[in-house]
């Protein structure tokens, strides 16, 4: 496929509670309206609870954005937990239900999902690009904690889509823990002791889910998954495919 | 430092503004902190609460003179009347059912002249119950004779109530406002929002400039309730409905043209000339912007019409309007669909109107359904 005129993303975002679905997507919103980029979000409103389904909603664009509410139909489907696929953890059965042709769909897992041949030949039909991405292990490898999986999550996306930026991340990790008006370097000294425990702590917090959500990024781009969108481009399941083509395996 | 101006036009027109990425209910917020408001009263309900969480932040700092939280929704909407008639500046604000359960007292604002501004948060009100933002209760404000205005998005929740205080207050009018958004999609989301600095402020309500004067201890309350001629069945009380009900549906015509003034239009209108225009308010308008955007790209020629104020109907606007169309399209985030009901009553050759698109309990409406009603193709 070519690569769309003015890059417009719908990204569908489906994880289950507590993994901070809804805090990811605030935070690749506004690392794209840092970029001077375009975007709105909405999570999906129920009763959210640990475990439970969560949606959530990011449009980003380098354009005009005017539409707003949930999105039925993304161009981009990222998945938090291998659960909301294998136990139906979801609003949307099956999970990429409603994925505009030749999307993406981003999966955090450390290996392949073995889809059923229905779901695999669907994707396929609907010429669905399929990456798997170790966020969780990656955010207790880099983060040191599993919670960061989410940034790990806002990593990938950035990195596979190209927007936002690095820089747009680390500034809305940032703004999210810390809030716009803190500065990390200066004014510290002139906080008491405690706010400046506190302070540091919070600090360490919003770097760990930095490094995480670049150390995501880096993985993508190492695997030049950024150039999805070019013609004959082939994903971790077209390798998987013809591998077991060729092997005479299923 | 804060500036009380003389004229609400330098808020509304003049005052250089700058863009701030902000929810809904922030940006209504910043509508209040301007708007000089002496008294808030409201009673928590999805999804107006985090609203009026702002709105108690602004009486913190003394933005408000006061504030509080009413028993239940009858109550809120009667007391709110109360501090209408006694003359200072009053918001509330309420969503969903809260809405139905203050109606009784809410229709009796306009006919006892009562200007304030209400804030809606539309979400679903019928069963199955949800709180998601269907606007079918817009429907019932449309009857009750105060102005209701329909924003769009965080922008128009910005302007829209401060639009209303103004508009309400006008001698000639001197009508309740209701400023409904569909909630969460605007009130919890981001957006841009253009706003004058902070250290502005309307001037305050100046009761003694009104059709009916304001309750002091010289001028005993409007005496049209307790009133024996009136209330019995006679034809001096048919005749004085008659007046009273004419009057408070005048008073909304002669809100048109500071509406105009301060909306910019009952209407805006995008593509003119299209022969296939979309006629839409509340958060359907942006899905629709998007439909014409879309269409664009697939060489479809797509007008757009955003009715901002439902009442006034801007019916003369809309004919004008729509004349050239040969289709109409009305998608509506509601079973009824009562706009398009209000646009068929209001246009020549009304069989040009297609009813719908239509989504129910507040599911948002995805852009490929307005797409598929226009080319007829399901994708």
């Amino acid at each position: 496929m070519s690569k769309p005129r003015a890059r417009r993303y719908s990204v569908r975002m489906a994880g289950i509670g507590g993994q901070g679905v809804v805090t990811a997507s605030h935070v690749l919103s506004n690392g794209v309206i840092i970029d001077k980029g375009e975007s709105t979000m909405v999570p999906f409103f129920g009763s959210e609870k640990r475990m439970a389904p969560v949606e959530s909603y990011v449009r980003i664009s380098e354009d005009s954005i005017y539409e707003i509410g949930e999105i039925i139909y993304p161009n981009v489907i990222v998945i938090f937990h291998t659960q909301v696929i294998t136990h139906g953890k979801s609003y949307t059965m099956p999970f990429y239900w409603g994925l505009k042709p030749n999307g993406v769909v981003i999966i955090n897992s450390e290996t392949d999902l073995q889809l059923n041949p229905d779901e695999e030949r669907e994707l396929r039909d609907m010429n669905a690009k399929v990456f798997h991405v170790p966020a969780s292990k990656l955010a207790v490898e880099v983060g040191g904690t599993e919670l960061a999986t989410n940034m790990g999550m806002v990593g990938a996306i950035a990195g596979i889509l190209g927007m936002p930026s690095a820089e747009a991340i680390a500034q809305s990790i940032k703004e999210r823990f810390i809030g716009k008006g803190i500065v990390v370097s200066g004014g510290t000294a002139a906080l008491d002791n405690v706010i400046e425990r506190k302070f540091a702590k919070k600090a360490e917090l919003v770097a760990k889910n930095n490094d995480v959500a670049v150390a995501a990024r880096e993985y993508a781009l190492e695997r030049g998954w950024d150039s999805w969108w070019m013609d004959g481009y082939k994903d971790s399941s077209d390798l998987r495919r013809e591998q077991a083509a060729a092997t005479g395996a299923n | 430092m804060i500036h009380v101006l003389m004229s609400s036009d330098y808020l509304m027109l003049e005052a250089p503004r700058e863009k701030e990425f902000i929810t809904g209910s922030e940006a209504a917020k910043e509508a209040i902190r301007r708007a000089n408001v002496d008294i808030a009263i409201a009673y928590p309900i999805t999804p107006q609460s985090e609203t009026m969480q702002q709105v108690g932040y602004l009486y913190a700092e003394g933005y408000i003179k006061d504030y509080y939280r009413g028993e239940e929704e009858i109550g809120v909407m009667s007391a709110v009347a109360g501090a209408s008639r006694a003359g200072v500046r009053v918001l509330t604000a309420t969503a969903g059912p809260g809405l139905m359960r203050g109606m009784e007292a809410i229709v009796s604002w306009p006919g006892a002249r009562l200007p304030s501004v209400l804030l809606v948060m539309c979400r679903v009100v019928n069963t199955p119950l949800a709180i998601q933002p269907d606007n079918v209760e817009i429907s019932y404000l449309l009857n009750a004779g105060g102005i209701v205005l329909h924003g769009e998005n965080q922008q128009d929740f910005y302007d829209f109530p401060l639009a209303g205080f103004m508009t309400g207050e006008k001698p000639e009018v001197t009508l309740p406002v209701a400023v409904a958004v569909d909630g969460f999609f605007v009130t919890h989301a981001r957006g841009w929002v253009n706003m004058p600095s902070e250290d502005l402020k309307l001037p305050p309500r100046n009761c003694y400039h009104e059709a009916v004067p304001m309750m002091d201890n010289e001028n005993p309350p409007i005496r049209i309730s307790r009133d024996a001629p009136i209330q019995k069945s006679n034809f001096i009380s048919y005749q004085m409905h008659a007046s009273w009900q004419q009057e408070i549906w005048a008073a909304q015509e002669r809100a048109k043209k500071w509406l105009d003034r301060w909306l910019g239009g009952l209407i805006e209108i995008v593509n003119p000339k299209a022969k296939t225009m979309i006629v839409a308010s509340g958060a359907a308008v942006s899905q629709s912007r998007e439909a014409v955007r879309q269409g664009e790209e697939q060489g479809l020629d797509i007008g757009l019409i955003k009715v901002k104020s439902l009442r006034p109907f801007p019916g003369k606007e809309l004919d004008e309007a729509l004349d050239h169309a040969d289709r109409i399209i009305v998608p509506e985030f509601n079973y009824i669909g009562w706009l398009s009901k209000e646009v068929k009553s209001a246009i020549k050759r009304s069989d040009r109107v297609v009813a719908g698109p239509r989504v129910f309990g507040g599911m948002t409406m995805p852009t490929e359904l307005i797409l598929e009603t226009i080319t007829g193709i399901k994708k």
